[in-house]
Order: structure tokens, then C-alpha cells, then sequence
């Protein structure tokens, strides 16, 4: 999707400031939504692809101001609440009493809901690639142009890159999964990962900086033979 | 500040109530373990970081054989270090040279190779850094005290798809005498993501 999350080439956020001495975690609660999430990765409820599009999901505003963890939060409470594990309601509740200092807590509702998962909706995490080999359709040094697309839902292909020609710098001929259907659970569509040399002329014309390119890792189905 | 997400969040608690309020009721279903949390946190915070990918630069300079083999096949040489996890699929491991700096991005996300350099620092997520770098490297490299010479090719790698990328830095003039351990100590996070250099 053509989301605030395809932040390559916009203008407009200053500049970029380093914290001496930054500490993994600026607070505890960011600390808790990276191990809570960490932890939910193992539990067969989801994969990264579906959890990296709820987060492109997020209003735009909510984007830019929630924060890296915010967005992970965020991410979390939605996709719990999709798969009938925690509704919004029981989070909003449990909210409210903690904001408010209730005492007893309420416990979460006792009714149906997804979990334990059903065998039938356990899901892998990760696993992005699986130990074959595939046949490559491009060969390094093959010039290929990113395809002009613009899917609704989740896409690796950046929009800086759409419709731009490069030459094909490595093959990663891997079987790998390709993020654009899984998130959406249409299949893993596996094949090669290409990593694209694309000059800086051709991404930005005039305002390009020279002697400069930027590579880029392409599934490929991305990408489209030049034909000239 | 007009970039809000550069830095932490520590002006919004509702976020840490409603972090509260989602780890409690996921306790209470049996969805997961506090304890679980803590060792993953813990394990982020204490066991891996950039001193792990330092290892692995001081090493690759010392030893022209592991290098060969890094620049071959980057997770199989940091295994021999001990370093990897299940979260990085296949490391390509990008060497700079006196006529070629290469620097890493995500504009898409903030992918980084955790098991190898920790978890990234906040201006390597923030919007500022995601939107720039694949436009304007040399400006901001040069904002950021890397100011390249104009001969210096400059190759951004946008890792969007899962395989991550590792700069290796130039070894600094003057460090022939230094032992392996102590020219870890020389490389910083930020010459292994291509921001810096490193200096002796």
C-alpha cells in the first residue's frame, strides 16, 4: 500500500539527531512491548508479514507521532483483537481501571474466544526462506526495471523504486517467501530475492546526487525484463 | 524537535498503561510468561550489541582467510564467532574501501541485523534518517561528520527484504601494532551501519 511507512525520498523531516549514550530502551514500557511481542512471535498467532502491515495500517498522524514501539503496540493490540484473542473492549476496560487506580482489577471476560489457537490456525513467524534452491528468472548484470505497481495491501516494493531500471547486482536464489501474499495468507509464493543497483540519476533526475546508487532487495515478481 | 519519532516517548504514560493492560490480560488468558519477557529484554539489553559485529570487523582485518569468508557468506563467518540467531535469514557483508563507502538503510521499516550489531539506535528508525538516505547520502552523511570526497562512491543498501547488510569499515592507518581485542575496541555501531569511519 502507498503508506506514510514508504518514507524513501519525502522531504520535510530535518535532520537527523543522534543521543550520546542512547540506551537500548528509552522506557520500561518499550522494553515490555518489544519482549511482549518477542514472545507472541513464538505463538504460532501470526507472521511478520501481517505484523508489519498492521503497522502500515495506522492512520498516518498516529504513524509519525506514536514512535517505533507505539506502532509495535499498536500493531500488538490489533492483531490480538483480529484474532479473537483480546478484544478491544476487555483492553480498553482493563485500561481505564489501571488509569483510574480500580481495585479489584476485573478479570478478562470468561467467554469463547481464539485462544488456545486451533490447529488449523497456527501459523510459522518467520521462516523466509526455506532450504531449496529456485531458478532465477534474471542473471546478474541483466538490466530489469521495478514494476509500476500499486498494490492495496502489503508490498516490499518501495515506490521510490516503481518503474525505475537497474541492473541486477546479486541473485538470491533462495526459495523465498514473498511478503506481499503471505501477509495476506494467499501463499508463500516462493522465489528469488534480487539485490538491484539503481543510480541515484534514475531514482531522483536533476536532484541527484552524483556518483551515488542505491541497492535495493527485490522479490521477483517485482521486477520485469527491459526489453530495448 | 520536528521529529517526533527520533526520540523516545516518555511524554505519553498512556502508552505504558496501555502496555500494562495488555501484558496483564495476556498473563492472566496464559498467552504468555512475564518471565519469558524479561529474558528476551534482558537478552537485548545485556547479551548481544554492537561489540558482537566489532568482533567480527577486528577480526575480518586481522585474518584474510575469515574475511574471504565473510564477504562469501556473512552468517556462517559470524557463527564462527559465536554470533547469529534465528531472526537474520543471510547476512551480506559490504566492505568499504578507499574508493567505495557503503552505508544501510530501511525506508520501509528499520530492518538491522540484530543478532549481529543489537538492536537499532532510534535515529536509525526515524523518519529522518528513512526518507534521506536513499535520496541525499552524501548531504546527510556529511550533516551526520562523514564528509566523503566527491571521488568516493557512495552505495546505500535499502534492506527491505530480509537479508541484512553489515558495513565493513576501512582499517585506520596506524593500528598495525594493535592486537585483534583491541582494535574491536576501535569500531563503533555507527561504522558497521556506514555513518563513520573508524578512527584509531
Amino acid at each position: 500500500m502507498n503508506g506514510i511507512h514508504d518514507m524513501g525520498g519525502l522531504h520535510g523531516f530535518g535532520p537527523v539527531v543522534r543521543e550520546e549514550n542512547e540506551p537500548v530502551f528509552h522506557s520500561y514500557w518499550e522494553s515490555r512491548v518489544f519482549g511482549i511481542t518477542q514472545v507472541l512471535d513464538t505463538k504460532e498467532i501470526w507472521n511478520l508479514d501481517e505484523h508489519r502491515h498492521e503497522i502500515e495500517l495506522m492512520n498516518p498522524a498516529d504513524y509519525l507521532t506514536a514512535g517505533y514501539y507505539g506502532r509495535w503496540l499498536f500493531a500488538m493490540e490489533r492483531l490480538l483483537a483480529r484474532k479473537d484473542i483480546l478484544r478491544a473492549e476487555e483492553v480498553q476496560r482493563r485500561v481505564d481501571e489501571l488509569s483510574q487506580g480500580v481495585q479489584p482489577l476485573s478479570p478478562a471476560a470468561s467467554c469463547a474466544r481464539g485462544w488456545p489457537l486451533a490447529p488449523e490456525r497456527r501459523v510459522r513467524w518467520g521462516a523466509w526462506r526455506h532450504d531449496q534452491e529456485v531458478t532465477p528468472r534474471f542473471e546478474v548484470g541483466e538490466r530489469v526495471r521495478v514494476r509500476n505497481i500499486h498494490p492495496e495491501g502489503h508490498t516490499r516494493v518501495t515506490a521510490y523504486a516503481r518503474g525505475k531500471v537497474g541492473v541486477v547486482d546479486r541473485v538470491n536464489a533462495e526459495a523465498w517467501v514473498f511478503p506481499d501474499t503471505r501477509a495476506h495468507y494467499r501463499g508463500e509464493n516462493t522465489q528469488a530475492v534480487y539485490g538491484v543497483r539503481i543510480v541515484a540519476s534514475e531514482l531522483w533526475g536533476p536532484q541527484a546526487e552524483p556518483n551515488a546508487s542505491v541497492y535495493i532487495d527485490l522479490s521477483e515478481d517485482h521486477l520485469e525484463a527491459v526489453t530495448e | 524537535m520536528t521529529d517526533m519519532d527520533t526520540t523516545s516517548n516518555q511524554g505519553k504514560p498512556w502508552q505504558a498503561v496501555r502496555t500494562e493492560a495488555v501484558e496483564s490480560l495476556l498473563v492472566e488468558l496464559g498467552v504468555i510468561d512475564s518471565a519469558r519477557v524479561d529474558e528476551f529484554v534482558r537478552h537485548y539489553e545485556e547479551k548481544v550489541g554492537p561489540k558482537g559485529g566489532a568482533r567480527v570487523v577486528a577480526r575480518a582485518w586481522v585474518d584474510a582467510h575469515f574475511k574471504q569468508r565473510l564477504l562469501a557468506d556473512g552468517l556462517a563467518a559470524c557463527a564462527e564467532l559465536g554470533l547469529g540467531g534465528p531472526e537474520t535469514e543471510k547476512l551480506h557483508v559490504v566492505e568499504n574501501t578507499p574508493t567505495v563507502h557503503n552505508v544501510v538503510v530501511c525506508t520501509l521499516c528499520s530492518c538491522y541485523p540484530w543478532p549481529i550489531l543489537g538492536l537499532p539506535p532510534a535515529w536509525y528508525k526515524s523518519s529522518a534518517y528513512r526518507s534521506r538516505m536513499v535520496r541525499e547520502p552524501r548531504r546527510l552523511l556529511a550533516e551526520m561528520g562523514l564528509s566523503l570526497d566527491p571521488s568516493v562512491e557512495i552505495r546505500v543498501w535499502d534492506s527491505v527484504s530480509e537479508i541484512r547488510y553489515l558495513v565493513l569499515p576501512e582499517r585506520p592507518a596506524g593500528t598495525e601494532g594493535l592486537s585483534e581485542e583491541q582494535l574491536a575496541d576501535l569500531v563503533t555501531r555507527d561504522a558497521m551501519i556506514g555513518v563513520a569511519k573508524v578512527t584509531a
